[in-house]
């Protein structure tokens, strides 16, 4: 277990090290000056024509071999420089930070209901085997894995923004409204004095600071952008659920746990789903992956200010440290949850002695 | 023989080495269609897969009449480009010179959909063949020669496989610079990993069979016996995967136009059309529904477009997996 740990751990690095290859030589593909914006720290440095341009690719070294530039690109990378994005008027570093906790909230939002949602139904489906419960449910997972993010948050917009909001302003006060907040909220939020911002994540800062209206202006704004995010994932893993859950039910020791007479509420939960969890934990991996693109289209349908949406415009702009700056942070991120889904494995099913 | 009985479990029959009398491709092409049939046999004898594969058929044909359902205004150079009725830009409702009404900038929505289909239908066939070349030529080559080769390329594979594929496709086609030709590009480079493990897979288990020992005993160099022996008895499964998968990309090629970086402006191209009533969720203050159709019918189209390929696409997985049939 701990030789397998280390092992992957060890892994790390060389993946690592083989992505921001590949990237560098993507990279190859812009003329030199282009890639200059992923050095500089701010615009200013770009101003004075050609001359200081090309004293600027003597300074940066764009004109070396390719591994002396790989190396020296990394170091920067490395030192948290990824070069000034465009879109955002700041560093790439400080957009990345800035708006992360905006595109955690909505991920968190999006990623608990979904996997309880998912489990809670692939079981009761499963149970309920050509029901008409079990029915129902495949039709809507059916329309949920067909609808395209895109389609469905639209849809979405037009129905509840469109026309319930504006059918009963007072009704639904700020609610499925695009943006993160209402624009009083938004002042009351930016207003330091009555507003600490503890964590960035405004539902948890607006608790924190006991503004429970600002809260429920928040969470009334989030229910789209989750809905739309998690829709097709959650139609997915329940799907995968039931599957399982229906494999599980079959087996000799279910039979055996109700042959000795166990109540068959024990004989699901004890038995069978504990069971039928074990690939649904990979899948999980898979859906959080899924969200990181996700969130791009997501947030730049609601018009949520995240990381999705940033990147998004900065893709429209041609605006490429930006981009990449975003792909260098998903990858890394989707390196570690990969790692962690390999760790939890061993932890859920002993049987799985990867060594 | 008997591995590969193994591996698929399925009625199709392992394509029969080729003797020396029968000429290579028409021997393989008659037993590659012999198991695209059983397959097909088997798609029609379940309602929902049968529907899947008749609402396809049906795309298909309106790709390929698409001059004649929606013919294209006369000195139109490029029929791809959706004509233009005027300059406003609100959409207007559906009527009978516009049966699906326009869209932003007076594009017809009818048009932009049917040979939108044909756009679909190229993006998905041009990056999954080559995608699959690739795919094929890394696996079959990792899994026949094996040792460092197969470390290196998996390793490779590796790498690859560490991107969120949706952002990686936006680095690339930001890179390259916008356009449905950049993100035909981007996909392919971002596309080929699943096939050349699972070939890579399916090459080790064919090439322990006995007729490519005989194949090296009569002499034949590595890349004619990977070729014409190995690659044609393991290729199957991966051409249904890959098949399934020209929905998943075509999706993917829209999510990409729908942000922007797609197809250039007013060309027919679902991803497109979506990306047009973004602008229009919200009607007039009188009828608070006003543009629906700028959304409703590009939607329908593109989810009626991946329901088939689900339906198929379970069905296949059905057939390929036995152990999970009548679970659904």
């Amino acid at each position: 277990m701990l030789a397998y740990i280390a092992r992957r751990l060890m892994l790390l690095p060389l993946i690592l090290f083989g992505v921001t290859i590949l990237i560098f030589i993507m990279l190859q593909f812009m003329n030199p000056y282009a890639r200059l914006k992923l050095y500089v720290r701010s615009p200013a440095e770009l101003k004075g024509g050609t001359d200081q341009l090309d004293r600027l690719l003597v300074k940066y070294g764009l004109n070396d071999p390719f591994w002396v530039q790989y190396g020296h690109w990394l170091e920067q990378v490395a030192q948290g420089n990824l070069g000034w994005s465009e879109t955002a008027k700041t560093s790439v570093l400080d957009a990345i930070q800035n708006r992360f906790p905006a595109t955690a909230e909505l991920t968190l939002y999006a990623i608990v209901p979904l996997v309880f949602f998912a489990i809670w139904m692939g079981v009761a489906a499963a149970v309920r085997h050509n029901l008409w419960a079990d029915q129902f449910l495949r039709f809507i997972t059916v329309i949920g894995t067909s609808l395209p993010i895109f389609v469905l948050g639209l849809f979405l917009l037009m129905i509840c923004y469109g026309l319930l909001y504006r059918h009963l302003p007072s009704l639904f006060e700020g609610w499925f409204a695009p943006g993160r907040l209402s624009e009083w909220a938004q002042a009351a939020v930016r207003d330091s004095k009555q507003f600490n911002s503890i964590t960035g994540m405004v539902t948890i800062d607006a608790i924190l600071n006991g503004q429970w209206r600002i809260f429920w202006d928040a969470l009334g704004h989030l229910i789209l952008p989750v809905v739309g995010l998690s829709f097709s994932g959650w139609a997915y893993l329940q799907r995968v659920m039931r599957s399982s859950m229906l494999e599980t039910l079959r087996q000799d020791y279910v039979t055996t746990a109700r042959a000795k007479g166990l109540p068959e509420k024990r004989v699901i939960v004890k038995h069978a789903r504990r069971n039928a969890l074990i690939p649904i934990v990979t899948l999980v991996g898979f859906t959080v992956i899924g969200l990181l693109g996700g969130v791009i289209i997501t947030e730049t349908i609601f018009n949520y200010p995240g990381l999705g949406n940033w990147t998004a415009a900065a893709a429209i702009q041609l605006d490429i440290p930006s981009v990449l700056g975003y792909v260098l942070f998903a990858t890394t991120l989707l390196i570690l949850i990969n790692l962690i889904v390999d760790l939890l494995y061993t932890v859920i099913d002993p049987r799985v002695r990867l060594i | 023989m008997k591995a590969q009985q193994v591996k698929t479990e399925t009625a199709l029959e392992p394509l029969a080495p080729p003797t020396k009398n029968q000429s290579f491709w028409a021997d393989n092409l008659r037993q590659l269609w012999a198991n695209t049939w059983s397959v097909l046999k088997q798609l029609f004898k379940n309602p929902l897969s049968a529907s899947g594969f008749i609402i396809l058929l049906g795309f298909t044909l309106v790709a390929l009449l698409a001059p004649w359902l929606a013919p294209p205004p006369e000195r139109h150079f490029n029929p791809y480009m959706i004509p233009q009725d005027g300059y406003s830009s609100t959409p207007h409702p559906p009527s009978v010179q516009h049966p699906l009404g326009t869209t932003q900038n007076q594009y017809d929505i009818f048009y932009g959909l049917i040979w939108g289909t044909r756009t679909a239908f190229i993006i998905g066939i041009i990056v999954i063949f080559f995608t699959l070349l690739v795919g094929i030529v890394i696996g079959a080559v990792s899994g026949y020669f094996g040792g460092w080769i197969d470390e290196i390329l998996m390793r490779i594979t590796e790498i690859f496989l560490a991107f969120p594929s949706l952002v990686a496709t936006m680095v690339l086609v930001t890179i390259l610079g916008r356009g449905l030709d950049k993100v035909m590009i981007a996909f392919i480079v971002f596309g080929w990993m699943a096939y050349a493990r699972l070939i890579r897979g399916n090459v080790l288990q064919a090439k322990e069979n006995t007729y490519v020992e005989a194949a090296r005993a009569a002499g034949a160099n590595a890349a004619r016996i990977l070729f014409r022996h190995v690659v044609p008895n393991a290729i199957f499964p991966v051409l249904v995967v890959a098949s399934l998968d020209i929905g998943t990309v075509v999706l993917g090629a829209a999510a990409l136009s729908f942000l922007g970086i797609g197809a250039p402006e007013g060309y027919a191209d679902w991803g497109q059309m979506i990306n047009y009533a973004h602008n229009w969720i919200l009607g007039t203050n009188d009828d608070k529904l006003a543009y629906w159709y700028t959304i409703f019918f590009p939607g329908l189209t593109i989810s009626l477009f991946v329901l088939g390929w689900n339906f198929i696409g379970d069905a296949f997985r059905d057939i390929f997996d036995p152990r999970l049939r009548g679970t659904r």
